[in-house]
């Protein structure tokens, strides 16, 4: 097989609050034989919230971010859902706008950059399932977590709106029955186990202007994992990993009932399976202790 | 022609009448379904062949009424556009029907939309302007400005979004994507001049636009791609055109993104709270940063990580920013 090798867009996070999710995403590309390059001179995406402020200016900085993956020639690697979503959306709408791609253009122009729409965007996760391929996987696997329950937790960015999936995967999944984090378990040598909030909102991005709301989503989304026997989630976005990870305290409170669970990143999970060892990936960067390795 | 393609489906029905029932309960029916019908047409048929009392709204059946939305397996849809063998496709063929609202069941899948019908008139859903009531000329609208609507005048106030929506749900003053994306199908407007009073409306913490989780679920569940979430953005960008933004931790959440892209290219995590929440609003994060502190999950000021390349992307902070603060 053609060596797989992808320009990572590693997002802000994974140098900040979650450094165990850059560690785990390298380790785990050694072990699948992934090259990453990183573009170390992306900036931030805006998260979702740059776009309220000022639009034009999120798509400029978001379009020099894909530049520099076309420059490489290669296709765009996230590894967060926010990113994954503003990187995709940014590229959707200047390619099918003309005029936005070339007012864009004419700024990019001014620093001798092109966004031309040569790159496609994927998250990591389907890189891993759709282009690496979930049988391999799973025949790479020495240590399966076949005495682990898992909860899939989506994170609504890398599956809504479906539109962007569409455009962006072979096998685009369903926003409401998505399937590849379940797949993704089941190949690791784990159960997934199904709830209700799995494919719901975890409150992230309102956690500052609506703290009630953002805390009673951390807490049913860790309550629905909890009745449903989950030993400990796993989500594809390390946004959703913060407020799920760190969060609990003000979600407990707020939904009345004590929840914690574990919060696995995508890339630890596949890398415990793989045999990666703790330190490697990071699960001492946790504030829900991992204490179940 | 095509042969008549058919499947055995169960489909388990919610059933509750407010007058009688003191909890609600299921009634379950295995039924052939063919590659034709619609969730209206089973509806139909429940109602007519095993249980007259089955109720439900419709009355359109052509998607343009928006009465019949109801859920299947938690998706929001219009009863009468739905294609069974579709939602087979997605959710096999145990399928459960259910109203929009569980908590606002007067019966079976007819709920109470006062909520709704509140909110949507919250935003003054009509073109606010002095009319002259002897014209001497056609008002022309022109093609790119009926553009600037950006089709959230297709909008059949079918409630799916709004029942869908995690914040309205939560929180009860929130206004909801269907009344957003009223209150910008009208501001956009060229014959309208309510539209200050709009974005007052919807600039109010607790129940305007700010409360959004950005889950994008209305974009996705909304059968008429009226994508309410689109418009909500929109509506943010007013506040900020029409300079009524308020000075408080909503706005600066979004400002401080464009100060940490200057300084860092990337964002300054820490900062961004404590630009968001102020000095003294910061404090009731201390408890949860110390815990991140102690797993090295908080990089300080001194070791921040810059991107390559700050220059480059200083000059475009600089030449693309349109909003002001
Ligand atoms: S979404 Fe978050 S992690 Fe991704 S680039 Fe934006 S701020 Fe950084
Ligand atoms: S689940 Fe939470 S962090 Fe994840 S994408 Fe949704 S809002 Fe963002
Ligand atoms: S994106 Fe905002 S308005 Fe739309 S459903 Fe989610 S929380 Fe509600
Ligand atoms: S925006 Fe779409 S989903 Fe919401 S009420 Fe209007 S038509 Fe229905
Ligand atoms: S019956 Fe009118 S929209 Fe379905």
């Amino acid at each position: 097989m053609k060596e797989l090798k992808y320009a990572l867009f590693t997002g802000c996070t994974a140098k900040e609050s979650t450094p165990e999710q850059m560690m785990s995403t390298l380790a785990v590309a050694k072990k699948l034989g992934i090259e990453l390059v990183e573009l170390t001179e992306a900036s931030c995406c805006g998260a979702s919230h740059l776009q309220d402020y000022d639009d034009f200016l999120s798509l400029v900085l978001n379009a020099r971010n894909i530049a520099y993956a076309e420059k490489h020639g290669l296709t765009m690697v996230t590894i967060c859902n926010t990113c994954q979503l503003n990187t995709a959306m940014t590229k959707h709408r200047l390619d099918h706008n003309a005029e936005l791609k070339a007012k864009v253009n004419a700024k990019l122009g001014e620093v001798g950059l092109e966004y031309k729409g040569t790159s496609q965007i994927t998250h990591f996760l389907y890189a891993i399932i759709d282009d690496f391929g979930l049988d391999k996987i799973k025949e790479m696997v020495v240590k399966p977590l076949s005495q682990f329950n898992i909860a899939p937790f989506y994170g609504c960015h890398n599956i809504r709106p479906s539109e962007l999936q569409n455009e962006t995967h072979k096998n685009p999944e369903n926003a409401y029955k998505p399937t590849s984090l379940d797949d993704l378990i089941i190949a690791c040598g784990g159960a997934s186990v199904d709830y209700v909030e799995k494919n719901k909102c975890c409150g992230f991005h309102a956690e500052l202007q609506a703290p009630h709301t953002a805390a009673v989503l951390t807490g049913n989304a860790v309550a629905g994992a909890m009745d449903a026997n989950a030993d400990w989630m796993v989500t594809p976005c390390p946004l959703c990993h913060l407020k799920l990870d760190t969060q609990t305290h003000h979600a407990s409170i707020a939904i009345g009932r004590e929840v914690s669970l574990p919060v696995l990143h995508m890339q630890q999970m596949v890398g415990l399976a793989l045999g990666c060892t703790p330190s490697e990936l990071g699960l001492k960067h946790h504030v829900t202790p991992v204490n179940f390795i | 022609m095509d042969a008549l393609q058919s499947q055995s489906v169960t489909f388990k029905v919610f059933r509750f009448n407010e007058e009688t029932d003191y909890l609600p309960y299921y009634n379950t029916y295995t039924l052939n379904v063919t590659h034709e019908e619609v969730v209206l047409d089973i509806l139909n048929r429940i109602k007519w062949d095993h249980d007259g009392s089955l109720s439900y709204r419709r009355s359109c059946r052509h998607g343009i009424c928006g009465i019949c939305s109801i859920k299947i397996n938690g998706k929001a849809i219009l009863a009468c556009k739905s294609r069974l063998f579709d939602l087979i496709d997605i959710f096999g063929t145990d399928l459960v029907i259910e109203p929009l609202s569980t908590k606002r069941v007067i019966k079976d899948l007819i709920i109470d939309k006062k909520d709704f019908w509140e909110k949507h008139a919250h935003v003054d859903p009509y073109l606010v302007s002095e009319i002259d009531e002897k014209p001497t000329a056609e008002h022309t609208v022109f093609p790119h400005q009926l553009e600037q609507l950006m089709e959230a005048d297709y909008c059949i106030q079918c409630g799916a979004c709004h029942y869908s929506c995690p914040a309205v749900e939560i929180n009860e003053l929130y206004i909801g994507p269907a009344a957003f994306a009223a209150a910008y199908r009208f501001t956009a407007d060229v014959r309208d001049e309510g539209g200050m009073d709009r974005l007052h409306t919807v600039n109010q913490e607790a129940q305007g636009v700010w409360d959004c989780v950005k889950c994008m679920e209305c974009a996705e569940v909304c059968p008429k791609e009226v994508n309410p979430i689109e418009k909500i953005t929109k509506l943010h960008n007013m506040i900020f055109e029409h300079g009524i933004a308020k000075n408080n931790v909503a706005t600066r959440h979004a400002v401080g993104f464009a100060h940490s892209i200057t300084k860092h290219g990337l964002l300054d995590e820490g900062e961004l709270v404590r630009y968001s929440e102020g000095n003294f609003g910061v404090l009731k994060h201390v408890p949860v940063a110390m815990k991140m502190f102690s797993k090295g999950k908080i990089v300080l000021p001194w070791n921040m990580p810059k991107a390559d390349k700050l220059d480059e992307i200083r000059k475009l902070v600089k030449s693309s920013s349109t909003a002001k603060f």
